[in-house]
């Protein structure tokens, strides 16, 4: 694995990677149209495009899942025929899937093993642990072999990833949209890892809907649009700006528009709620707050603070112990999700594929979960399809989810347009509570600010919206209030015109805020 | 993609129609050129078998309509286990549901005092319930008690076999019936009517084809089908959206037994007019329809075709102990090798075979290069 160390020079050195007028047809859509693509060694390459625009198509045919209906792939100067992954990482291609493929009862050195050519039969961990560390020392990716998966963050979950890819010879280093599932912090080391991978002289590509972090990572940064490549452009003469109107095709405002806040009567109210997690341990000690309709609050705080548990207990997937909940004046402790639900309790669940749809399930089918038991879908007990169709149709239409139809099954659409259809379900109800968890993660600009904008909607139509996010930057420009949770604990919460990012900071680390009290809740 | 001599596999993600039908096909051939191997071993021409039993079984309507008389019990098992199996509930328990319908039909034909065109209405509804409530039994124990739906339903197969075995031995033992463990036969009124020439009691098969229909609209067409669905495809999706299981689990397998339930009154009110030893009334009926519902894919109306290949194999066996003198234990070795090559054939649905191009590398590691 020997490139060159310095910046490339593409006339010398043919390009590690040249992806050539690459097509994929899928029924009803082209997902890559006569794409051309060109990695060099030494470079990190960022592709940047709208929800659906073909990227991940894109990565999967260079890794072998998918073959091309044409093209040519070359692969350091000579043309390959890439047929599964094992081929792809024979010639030095490695992928980082967005959604990992670790076996996680196992531990670290036994999931690296797994597959590995050349490992012994007995004890393959064993022999794989001394060149585990051994990498993971030189590319700065702290693991420890003997840890089960499970026990992972999502963060150190991805860097077994990376080693597992980098112990296989790879030069080539596939990341689809790495820093999703990773607290900023923890980007901040990833990306010193891959700057020191650059320096090696592997070749990256890089997937990410972040637009400040392409350009402060990339060297260049190709966009897509529809399936076809807009335009390759360095990403030291670009700007936001630019990259945001290749990509949508059209200027997009990074400014929202939002209407002064005008709380209205109490919609939710939490009291001293207490909550285990899965593993026995108390994840919520005393939850207390309240929102209005009108209003929306953010609940901000580093993960794992018992911001899923307490999302799950308000939706009725998990149990309370103590405290209670009352929704629109009725004490709804411990009731069921479809109580809830029916009650006017949206749900926008951070687990998008797991929960969020059915995958098998076709796109007008997943529209109408959780109301496909009340008119007009349901009619004694029989499902109406014209009724269901015609609200699809619509739904389609308004949330401009792409799809090629509306019984394609819902797996089959891309992160984002899966994300677009949960929110189309879960807010063309008039839902008098939105519980929205990450709603915007892993959506293009385009979306984001779409889906921004549609939860500011929905307060302005009088909904009382709770914004779990860990982006700081959405929860300041979305939030009235602002609450900050550590530790299955509220630390205080703050009017989102008085916050500080200072405070809020201190409280993400466990300083309580001392005015709480007196101010109520 | 893989090369093995001069063939070469890829994958596809889903199978045409055509693939399965051509795969299983060739799967069911493949078992029969397997089990010449038997007829070998007693000494006789395996060729010369098959022919014998292809004129013995589809020489005559009557012989051939043993096949239909075979397939009754399966076809209503298998439509309720593939409703069933929609629902990622394993429901090994149809045997013991089908008794359980035996025994509500037996009950009511022989000691309920109802007037006489009462009987066999009654005796096929309460058969119904009785399957569908001894299916309920392990559908609750999953939901309220975590217990293995694969075990207690196997395992309520092996109480109610039992429950047969002491009710034809002890309380309903026939009085007229001398040594033999039967109960006394069905009075007329309840004795199911033939089509002419055969043995075959026309209601439970309409019956069993109506099941498929309704089945199939049921899954397709109600509130209680797309919950079906979404319980059996996504477990924390159903959860997500307030889907309620014990409601969804308990109705399936009222409907899963139920059908069961209905065969059994079949067997007895249609073959044996009496209840006797659990071995004579199902031969097994409700453990091959396991076979026929997985294969049906799910599909309740593709599992009536299936449940008429072993209807085929149960009637060639049939033939094969008479004509041929060979023991009617052959049926399992059959049903065993047809289930063997089907599975193994499985994986080829899901690859493409064909023969290699030239310049197509072995391992195919470095692929065709240029240059
Ligand atoms: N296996 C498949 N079968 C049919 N259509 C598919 C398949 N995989 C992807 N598609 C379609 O191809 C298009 C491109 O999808 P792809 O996943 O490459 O998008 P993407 O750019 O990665 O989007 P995102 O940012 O949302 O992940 C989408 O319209 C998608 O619905
Ligand atoms: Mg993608």
């Amino acid at each position: 694995m020997v490139g060159p160390v310095h910046a490339p020079t593409p006339d010398a050195h043919p390009p590690l990677v040249l992806l050539k007028d690459i097509t994929k047809r899928f029924p009803g859509v082209v997902a890559n149209d006569r794409v051309t693509f060109a990695l060099h060694a030494g470079e990190i390459h960022a592709l940047l495009g709208e929800n659906g625009a073909g990227k991940t198509t894109l990565m999967n045919i260079l890794y072998g899942l998918y073959r091309p209906d044409s093209g040519e792939i070359w692969v350091k100067g000579r043309r390959v025929d890439i047929r599964s992954p094992r081929e792809a990482i024979q010639l030095g291609i490695g992928m980082v899937h967005q959604h990992f493929k670790l076996v996680l009862p196992h531990t670290v050195a036994e999931n690296v093993a797994l597959g590995l050519a050349g490992t012994p039969f007995w004890a393959p961990a064993r022999a794989i642990g001394r060149k585990l560390r051994e990498l993971s020392q030189r590319y700065g990716l702290p693991v420890d072999p003997d840890r089960r998966v499970w026990e992972l963050s999502a963060g150190e979950q991805q860097r077994v990833e990376i080693l597992k890819a980098l112990i296989r010879g790879a030069e080539v280093l596939i990341l689809d949209e790495p820093t999703s599932v990773l607290t900023p912090q923890e980007a901040q080391e990833l990306f010193k890892v891959l700057a020191r991978m650059k320096a090696e002289g592997h070749g990256i590509i890089f997937i990410s809907h972040k637009l400040d972090e392409v350009l402060s990572v990339a060297d260049r940064i190709t966009v897509m649009r529809r399936g076809r490549v807009v335009g390759t452009v360095l990403a030291a003469e670009t700007n936001k700006a630019e990259l945001a109107r290749m990509m949508v095709g059209r200027e997009v405002v990074f400014r929202l528009r939002k209407g002064t806040c005008r709380p209205g009567e109490e919609a939710l109210l939490v009291e001293d709620l207490h909550a285990r997690n899965d593993r026995g341990l108390w994840a919520l000690r005393g939850v207390t707050f309240r929102v209005c309709r009108g209003e929306i609050l953010g609940i901000a705080g580093v993960a794992g603070n018992g911001q899923r548990e307490l999302v799950e207990v308000l939706t009725g997937l998990r149990r309370a112990e103590r405290g209670r909940i009352v929704l629109l004046g009725r004490d709804v402790t411990n009731r069921s999700p479809r109580l809830l639900s029916d009650l006017g309790c949206a749900h926008v669940p951070e687990e998008r594929i797991r929960m969020g749809i059915v995958p098998a399930l076709s796109v007008e089918e997943n529209l109408v979960l959780k109301r496909h038991h009340r008119p007009p879908f349901c009619w004694r007990g029989l499902l109406r399809p014209k009724a269901v169709r015609a609200f699809a149709q619509k739904a389609v239409e308004d949330y401009a989810i792409m799809t090629p139809s509306l019984r394609t099954p819902a797996k089959l659409l891309s992160g984002g347009n899966i994300q677009r259809l949960i929110l189309a379900r879960e807010l063309s109800g008039k839902p008098a509570v939105v519980i929205a968890a990450h709603p915007t993660y892993g959506l293009d600009v385009g979306a984001t600010e779409q889906i921004r904008q549609l939860l500011l909607r929905q307060r302005e139509e009088g909904a009382a919206v709770l914004l779990v996010s860990e982006d700081l930057e959405e929860i300041l420009e979305l939030a009235d209030r602002i609450a900050v949770m550590f530790r299955g604990e509220i630390m205080g919460i703050v009017p989102a015109g008085e916050a500080s990012l200072e405070e809020i900071g201190l409280m993400m680390a466990g300083e309580r805020r001392l005015a709480v009290r007196s101010e109520g809740i | 993609m893989r090369r093995l001599g001069p063939l070469v596999f890829e994958p596809r993600l889903v199978p045409s129609r055509l693939a399965v039908l051509g795969v299983s096909l060739a799967a069911v051939l493949f078992a029969l050129l397997l089990a010449s191997a038997v007829f070998y071993g007693y000494g006789r021409n395996p060729w010369q078998a098959y022919a014998q039993i292809g004129r013995g079984l589809f020489g005559t309507w009557p012989s051939f309509s043993e096949v239909l008389r075979r397939a009754i019990p399966l076809i209503l098992c298998g439509v309720g286990l593939t409703l069933a199996f929609r629902a990622r509930f394993w429901n090994i328990g149809a045997e013991g549901q089908l008794l359980a319908g035996a025994v509500a039909a037996t009950g009511v034909a022989l000691f309920l005092p109802v007037p006489e065109g009462w009987r066999l209405p009654l005796m096929f509804l309460l058969g119904f319930l009785a399957g569908g409530v001894w299916a309920v039994i392990p559908a609750l124990l999953r939901v309220k008690l975590a217990v293995n739906d694969v075990i207690s339903t196997l395992m309520l197969n092996y109480v109610m076999a039992y429950i047969v075995e002491w009710l034809v031995h002890g309380p309903w033992k026939g009085p007229t019936m001398r040594g033999f463990a039967y109960t006394d036969a069905f009075p007329l009124s309840a004795r199911l009517s033939y089509l002419p020439g055969t043995r075959v009691h026309w209601l439970t098969l309409v019956l069993g084809i109506a099941a498929a229909l309704v089945v199939t609209g049921l899954l397709a067409r109600t509130r209680l089908g797309y919950e079906v669905r979404v319980v059996g495809q996504s477990p924390e999706a159903a959860r997500y959206a307030g889907i309620n299981f014990t409601a969804v689990f308990a109705l399936v397998m009222l409907l899963s037994g139920g059908l069961a339930g209905l065969a059994g009154v079949g067997e007895v009110a249609g073959i044996h007019w009496r209840l006797r030893s659990p071995g004579h009334i199902s031969m097994g009926y409700g453990y091959t329809a396991i076979i026929v519902a997985w294969l049906a894919r799910g599909s309740p109306l593709t599992a009536v075709l299936t449940a008429l290949l072993f209807g085929l194999i149960f009637a060639a066996g049939d033939y094969m102990k008479t004509a041929l003198g060979l023991p009617f234990q052959i049926t399992g070795v059959f049903n065993g090798l047809v289930l063997f090559c089907l599975i193994s054939f499985d994986l080829l649905m899901f690859w493409r075979v064909r023969l290699a191009r030239k310049e197509e590398a072995w391992t195919g590691s470095t692929g065709s290069s240029a240059r």
